[in-house]
């Protein structure tokens, strides 16, 4: 055939509709309709808020879902963003990293809701009197819950670029910029997107407590499914709390199918590996999409502009580790900028610590810190024995169902499906049941903590029982291997290094709930146990700066000394010693 | 001669080291000298840390020389020089890219336009063999294809001169042999987009089968030992006498000694404690033993024929028969190995006695193990950690070496019987479990 009639046929083909078109279009100018109609109300003033506050009704449930949607959406797109920027530098400057790396572990370990306390009050004085300030403020907040994680992956795998992949960008002539986007940005996708799915899945919890919080006098209800419960607690209603329960578990469903499972199986291409493994993932969005004609017209523009963008002559400076060593190798006015560099950092960082001693030790004493430290120490107990009892119901369970692989293909994603669910809007069944039973708050409030972050455990358990090696089954079968025996020198080093990431994401998460578990109110009752969530949690509502600071700075200290003491050696010693094959 | 041409590439007198785990330099490579003019293939020979492969990455200008002149067609090498286009080891491929946009890729980075693009990519495809594979992904390849893609990707660029990184050693025999014969093929036809092949390779068959000229190299530091002019027809015949002839000389040539040292540590970089170790297993050394002892060698084989019949690479033929040298057991020379007495009794013993027997070569003949061994008998906790010899290793080599050789003294002296090795706390000790 000649080259012509290849190419008219295909145009031909490409030109008569098929039967996904149809729906394909629907959903696309059902989606621009409702950004557009999410993005009008956003720049309304605050005043509007007022005139129309949130409803119970739950026809207008739809409308607020979307508009969390919109945050979400819009949360993801900034920390995507902030990502490759922080990420790239901190990669590829070594003077950059020494600040950056460390910075952005102490903020994976500040809780999310402390950021709010502030950024509340920064934002809205930014945009005063308009709704923007305050979907802003909620917007960082799921930032901050989801930008810490994807910047450190991206940072991780942008360091680990294969040598030889780097060495043939180079000998090919590309330019720092394409390299950027022809290499770094590719190799991070797998890691970055995974990242990111884990994050969204904390994210939905933190919407739903960004929409409706009171900062001393600031109170902000933004209209979505967060203060639609907010609402409901107030008027005691449960049956739209169920309503809203129901309404955010479609947003879930439909969040994982139309967005994730469509970018995991178009991402699948980027995953590293020179063979071809295991079984693919796939979507039936994507399959719509690349069976559609139109619709992947559609791609084509963003395909091409992807090219030109990675194409654009922008010349970075030579920043590849051959680079550095060059840097290197010019030895002394390099190590001058260097002892310069290191003074500034040492500099700010003692200005920066004197200026919050100043503004901290005003009003803060001694008992002050006592109080905290104590309470600090009251909700660290709470994790743990959380954390413990949740394995030891967990962990034989997901064994269990992990060894039994139908059933865990059933299982799995509902653990997923439970650990992305916001806790938050079950909260309220709970407290009216503790209210009801007249039972102990500062017992019975802390199982708030885990209700949300548990299902990490079973589905890390599930996917190290599934991923055990059938061989050695069956050797530990073929030798007698049982009772006690069976667990301890067969299934749980096995499952040990899933189990300990599942369990780091779920005392993480833990101590973000407290702020929101350790308090609670169903009407006119309010409950609240003694520890370290409800101190800030209070401190926030009376909009009493110094002591906010002061509980977010000892949750960080906690969590940073926990996880440094406890579950990084844990996790060294699993990756070094029990990681099969 | 004003009006010759610069020459593709000129090194003179280059140099080049690495910092060592002790902050000193380990120097790699060692005042070598080459010229390579248009119409030449040239391979570099040498063992693993000859220094081979740092010098095509000098010549590729991914790394710089330490000291002396490397240019290319007269001008300086900084940086990756226009004409010169590299094919990997490990193919190198993306894998997120299909085989058309893997080789369009080096076009791209020149800014060529989209239709051009295109042309190129697929003539270039084309000549190599790949149509049909344009729109495959690169995992869904085999080895043989993929390095074709690798290929394609360096030719498409039109580079006068193309560098090959052991670009075969990833391949089965019978891959490797095919592409190999197909790039001479195109090569003698003139079909090639190029003017010289730089190879490197440690495979002294396929150098002698591809290569006009062949710079042998010796180890610690990389120098040239030999340059050896092919001057046989293509296609080659590895069973005609005179190639078999060249493959026995350089074998030779590589186990011959350049110059009086120690005969025991003859290859083995270092000397004393710092001997840097290969790490060899004792179950293949063992193995090399009873071979040798049993028929037909009866005590004596030539190291060609060794390697094609227990399908050893040359490279690695050649790290065995240093171990067992150092360890006293056999003896190199002129391309022949030969057991030793010691080596003979060895063949011959029980599990248990041949452990003593290693044991007291390891202690006698290996100054680092003989260390070991005193210092844990010395202390009283009878315990050492295993840093205090790696800092002793790290004053005489680069880090990837003292670890290696760290790793080789713990796994011949757990089979000696000379000391127990605790991993997790990385401590020697005398403590025998059990």
């Amino acid at each position: 055939m000649k080259p012509r009639d290849i190419r008219t046929a295909a145009i031909g083909r490409a030109l008569r509709p098929n039967i996904w078109d149809a729906a394909a279009l629907i959903l696309v100018i059902g989606a621009m309709v409702l950004i557009v109609y999410g993005g009008e109300q956003t720049i309304a003033p605050l005043s509007e808020l007022e005139r129309a506050p949130v409803s119970l009704d739950p026809a207008n449930l739809p409308l607020y879902a979307l508009r969390t949607v919109l945050r979400m959406l819009l949360a993801i797109v900034c920390s995507t963003v902030f990502t490759f920027a922080y990420a790239a530098l901190a990669a590829k400057s070594r003077r950059a990293e020494m600040v950056m790396i460390p910075l952005l572990d102490i903020l994976q370990s500040v809780p999310i809701l402390g950021f709010l306390t502030f950024t509340v009050v920064f934002f809205m004085n930014l945009f005063p009197g308009q709704v923007l300030g305050a979907e802003l403020a909620s917007v960082f907040a799921i930032f901050t819950s989801q930008a810490w994680n994807m910047t450190f992956s991206m940072y991780q795998s942008i360091r680990n670029v294969p040598k030889d992949l780097e060495e043939a960008t180079q000998s090919f002539h590309l330019s720092g910029w394409q390299r950027f986007w022809r290499l770094d940005v590719p190799f991070a996708m797998p890691g970055l997107i995974w990242n990111a799915m884990m994050s969204m899945s904390g994210g939905w919890f933190f919407v739903v407590a960004s929409e409706a919080i009171t900062v001393g006098n600031t109170t902000v209800t933004l209209p979505g499914i967060g203060s639609y419960v907010a609402m409901a607690i107030q008027e005691q209603n449960l049956a739209a709390i169920f309503y809203a329960i129901l309404a955010m578990l479609f947003v879930i469903i439909a969040y994982d199918q139309l967005l994730f499972r469509p970018i995991v199986a178009w991402a699948d291409k980027f995953r590293f590996e020179q063979t071809a493994s295991g079984e693919a993932p796939n979507s039936w969005m994507l399959d719509l999409f690349r069976r559609t004609r139109a619709l992947r017209a559609i791609t084509i523009p963003f395909a091409a502009m992807n090219r030109v963008i990675s194409n654009l002559p922008i010349s970075l400076p030579s920043l590849s580790p051959a680079g550095r060593a060059r840097d290197r190798a010019k030895g002394r006015p390099s190590r001058m900028i260097d002892a310069l560099w290191i003074a500034m950092v040492l500099g700010s960082t003692g200005y920066a610590a004197w200026l919050t001693f100043r503004y901290l030790s005003v009003e803060i004493g001694a008992s002050d810190v006592v109080a905290v430290v104590r309470d600090g120490l009251i909700t660290l107990l709470r994790v743990v024995v959380l954390i413990s009892l949740a394995t030891m119901i967990w962990v034989p369970i997901g064994v269990w169902i992990g060894l039994r692989p139908k059933l865990a293909e059933r299982v799995q994603p509902l653990a997923q499906f439970l650990a992305a669910f916001p806790a938050n809007l079950a909260f309220p069944v709970f407290v009216v049941a503790i209210v009801g039973l007249k039972l102990n708050p500062d017992i019975w409030l802390s199982p708030l903590m885990i209700l949300g972050t548990q299902w990490y455990i079973l589905f890390n358990v599930i996917a190290g029982a599934s991923a055990f090696p059938t061989d050695l089954r069956e050797a530990a079968g073929s030798f007698h291997l049982r009772g006690w025996r069976w667990w301890f020198k067969a299934i749980l080093p096995g499952i040990f290094p899933y189990y300990v990431t599942g369990a780091i994401t779920a005392s993480g998460g833990s101590w973000n709930a407290s702020i929101v578990a350790e308090v609670a109110s169903w009407g006119d009752t309010h409950l609240k146990a003694t520890g370290l969530g409800a101190y800030i949690a209070s401190a926030t509502e009376a909009g009493d700066f110094p002591r906010v600071v002061l509980g977010i700075a000892t949750m960080c200290v906690l969590v940073t000394l926990f996880n440094r003491l406890v579950w990084r050696p844990l996790y060294a010693f699993g990756e070094r010693r029990l990681r099969l094959g | 001669m004003l009006d010759h041409p610069p020459a593709l590439v000129d090194i003179r007198s280059v140099c080049r080291s690495f910092p060592k785990g002790s902050g000193e330099e380990l120097l790699v490579l060692e005042n070598v000298d080459l010229t390579i003019r248009s119409g030449e293939i040239v391979g570099l020979l040498g063992r693993s840390g000859s220094g081979k492969s740092t010098l095509l990455r000098i010549i590729a200008g991914l790394i710089q020389p330490s000291s002396g002149r490397a240019a290319c067609r007269g001008e300086t090498i900084a940086g990756p020089p226009n004409g010169v286009a590299m094919v990997f080891q490990s193919f190198a491929l993306f894998p997120w890219l299909t085989v058309l946009q893997n080789v369009e890729l080096g076009l791209e980075a020149l800014g060529i336009d989209a239709a051009e693009r295109r042309k190129r990519a697929l003539a270039a495809i084309d000549l190599i063999g790949l149509d049909g594979f344009e729109s495959a992904y690169p995992k869904e390849l085999s080895g043989g294809m993929r390095q074709r893609v690798g290929f394609a990707r360096a030719l498409v660029v039109h580079p006068d001169l193309l560098l090959m990184d052991e670009p075969f050693s990833a391949l089965d025999v019978l891959t490797a042999e095919t592409l190999r014969t197909d790039l001479i093929d195109l090569w003698t036809e003139g079909r090639l987009p190029i003017k010289s092949i730089l190879m490197v390779t440690h495979n002294i068959e396929e150098a002698v089968l591809m290569c006009d000229r062949i710079l042998v190299f010796s180890s610690n530091p990389g120098r040239v030992a030999a340059e050896i002019k092919v001057e046989l027809n293509h296609p080659r015949n590895r069973l005609d006498p005179h190639f078999r002839q060249l493959v026995d000389s350089i074998y030779a040539r590589m186990t011959q000694r350049a110059e009086p040292r120690t005969p025991a540590n003859d290859g083995i970089p270092g000397s004393g404690v710092g001997m840097a170790l290969h790490h060899v297993s004792s179950n293949v050394l063992s193995g090399l033993i009873e071979a040798l002892a049993g028929q037909p060698y009866d005590g004596h084989a030539d190291l060609p024929v060794l390697a094609s019949q227990l399908q050893f690479e040359a490279d690695e033929i050649l790290h065995l028969g240093e171990s067992l040298q150092l360890l006293r057991f056999a003896q190199l020379s002129e391309g022949d190995l030969m057991l030793t007495d010691a080596g003979k009794r060895f063949a011959h013993l029980e599990t248990d006695a041949r452990k003593r027997l290693f044991a007291e070569h390891l202690v006698a003949y290996v100054p680092v193990m003989g260390l070991i061994r005193r210092v844990l008998d010395e202390r009283p906790s009878h315990t050492a950690p295993a840093a205090r010899f790696r800092n002793e290793l790290e004053d005489y080599m680069s880090e990837d070496y003292a670890d290696e050789t760290l790793k080789t003294v713990v796994s011949w002296g757990r089979y000696a019987e000379l000391f127990a090795y605790d991993e997790q706390s990385e401590t020697f000790s005398l403590e025998n479990p059990g």
